[in-house]
């Protein structure tokens, strides 16, 4: 579904250009979840933007290659084309949903509001279905919290409300960029859950970016492992947690903190 | 019996009433106590209150009660420049690298600061001491002529570490030292922070989120939950036989970095429990105990191992 060939980013300072991604070739199958993990400037949160042609706030970037989404070549798309696409065939969950959110508009609005650009829905129509997806994504009273603003839910609530919007219109694609790392670890296990479920129901693939060892390993079925904007290694999760070939992976593995691990002297 | 370092009692901070909401006890009645050469991990969720008690024990935050002694002083009894005094055996290493170091000074002159502050070492010997310090934390002394921005977030933790031992400190308390690192970061700043331990004797509060970092670093542990400590013991003891419903809640959620496990975890079906106080409540606690003639909270579930009876979800028993 998506094929992604040679592909760069080269962001623009001062004049100076500086590559944060050296000509990556990656594949996601429909359905199919996979995980890109690296460091801070490994460049994995750069690629996933760069399926979705959003520069990361406040810099120009200029891509290379070709991201093939069913045939179509995303890189070659006019902005209005690529709007369609955006949303409604892949969607994007961030870190922070509050950034992601308009607090001026309540929720309910920013669900209906997608629902009737991306959808065609009426008013009253967008209003019914928004209520489902609170629902589905496990918000409580779904009828009143739709009225409420933002700065109402809680961190975890907020990331909620994020992934309604996200799957609101059913997408192909749904792109996670370090979706619980602002959370606690109680509320991210049910955002991964969350996760899971929705994934399920509406049958979509999902492109999961974390630092996280532990987040990767039980939501994807392969791993990209990144390093300075190469792709170092990748393979399926479970043979890549128990034998990583390349030495970066490697060390990554060996440096993750392990709760059944004590104190290594007394 | 080893004398504590650090004694802490019945600590509570309430933060006033505020545009219309109620006063918030951050922290309430916390205490334990840490021994020489020992760490003290003190692991909570956001709002649980853990750094407004580390905040509270430096005497950085005003408490509402209870007593800290350092050192067999109690800090809350003291004028303020008697704490100021007792600052040079107490210091703390913060987060964030990026904004705990001052960006205009170089490292030379943010490593000499606190020993001018508490006159540690006379004038001439400063530079020979700053050099100890760079070497100490494992930097190379020859770049103290250079700007905090020069170098990388581990680099930079380990001059805020290098600052806070530069009057010789006997407890440090580490508020989420290593959370803004890459993770073989993260590892080479804890076993750093293990050495200086063996070397100089110090005495960590150890404040952090990340409960495997808790279990790499810390001899005890504390669990907080609502202001206060719901479960204490050693680390083994807390990580292995977890007995306050809402520490096993917390370990449970941890992600482990095991494809087949960690599926099955997330597979499991869980339903999360309410986290509800037994204050104003009468008749006998979880543990059978009735504390209307105001005995202790705290049940001994082990030795040294013990767990409060408060927040306990309705139904569920030790």
């Amino acid at each position: 579904m998506l094929e992604v060939r040679d592909l760069t980013a080269t962001f623009n300072r001062e004049g100076t250009p500086s590559q944060v991604v050296n000509r990556i070739a990656f594949d996601i199958a429909p359905g199919e979840a996979v995980g890109f993990v690296g460091e801070s400037g490994s460049g994995k949160s750069v690629t996933a933007r760069a399926v979705m042609r959003l520069a990361p706030e406040g810099s120009s970037i200029a891509w290379g290659g070709r991201i093939l989404f069913k045939g179509q070549d995303l890189l070659a798309l006019d902005e209005r084309q690529m709007r369609d696409v955006r949303g409604r065939r892949i969607a994007m969950v961030f870190q922070d949903p509050m950034a992601s959110l308009n607090p001026v508009m309540t929720v309910g609005q920013q669900i209906d509001d997608m629902l009737m650009r991306h959808m065609g829905l009426s008013q009253g129509a967008a209003r019914k279905r928004t209520i489902e997806l609170l629902a589905q994504v496990g918000i409580r009273d779904p009828e009143i919290r739709a009225d409420d603003y933002p700065h109402q839910f809680s961190g975890g609530m907020r990331q909620r409300v994020l992934i309604a919007i996200a799957v609101s219109c059913q997408p192909d694609l749904l792109i996670a960029d370090e979706p619980t790392t602002a959370l606690d670890v109680t509320v991210q296990a049910q955002i991964l859950r969350l996760l899971m479920r929705l994934r399920k129901e509406i049958g979509m693939a999902l492109m999961l970016i974390t630092h996280d060892f532990g987040v990767i390993a039980g939501m994807v079925e392969r791993v990209y492992v990144m390093h300075r904007g190469d792709i170092v290694e990748s393979g399926q999760v479970d043979a890549l947690f128990a034998d990583p070939k390349h030495d970066y992976t490697k060390a990554l593995l060996a440096a993750v903190p392990r709760i059944e691990t004590a104190r290594r002297s007394a | 019996m080893t004398a504590p370092l650090l004694r802490v009692r019945d600590l509570s901070v309430t933060f006033p009433a505020r545009r219309g909401r109620p006063p918030v006890k951050a922290v309430d009645r916390v205490s334990f106590d840490i021994l020489p050469g020992r760490t003290v991990g003190l692991v909570g969720e956001s709002g649980s209150g853990k750094t407004t008690t580390g905040r509270a024990i430096l005497q950085l935050q005003a408490i509402t009660g209870g007593s800290v002694s350092l050192l067999g002083k109690d800090l809350t009894k003291m004028s303020s420049s008697d704490v100021r005094a007792m600052r040079r055996h107490m210091q703390f290493v913060l987060q964030n690298p990026y904004s705990s170091l001052h960006p205009r000074m170089k490292v030379a002159d943010i490593l000499a600061e606190p020993l001018k502050v508490h006159r540690s070492v006379p004038a001439e010997r400063i530079p020979e001491r700053v050099a100890e310090l760079m070497t100490l934390v494992n930097m190379d002394p020859a770049s103290v002529r250079r700007y905090p921005h020069e170098f990388s977030g581990g680099q930079r933790q380990r001059i805020v570490i290098a600052r806070a031992l530069a009057v010789n400190p006997d407890f440090v308390v580490c508020d989420e030292p290593v959370s803004a690192l890459d993770v073989r970061t993260q590892s080479q700043i804890v076993d750093l922070l293990h050495d200086l331990q063996d070397k100089l004797k110090l005495s960590y509060l150890f404040i952090a989120h990340d409960l495997a970092i808790v279990r790499a670093v810390a001899h005890q542990v504390a669990v907080m939950y609502g202001g206060r400590i719901v479960e204490f013991g050693d680390a083994d003891d807390v990580y292995e036989n977890p007995s306050h419903p809402y520490t096993r809640n917390l370990l449970e959620a941890v992600p482990i970095p095991d494809p087949a496990r960690q599926r099955a975890k997330l597979a499991a079906s869980v339903v999360d429990p309410q986290f509800r106080g037994r204050d104003g409540e009468t008749g006998p606690c979880v543990f059978g105990h009735d504390h209307a003639d105001g005995t202790s909270e705290w049940h001994e579930v082990g030795p040294g191992h013990a767990v409060s009876c408060r927040f306990w979800p309705p139904g569920v028993t030790p």
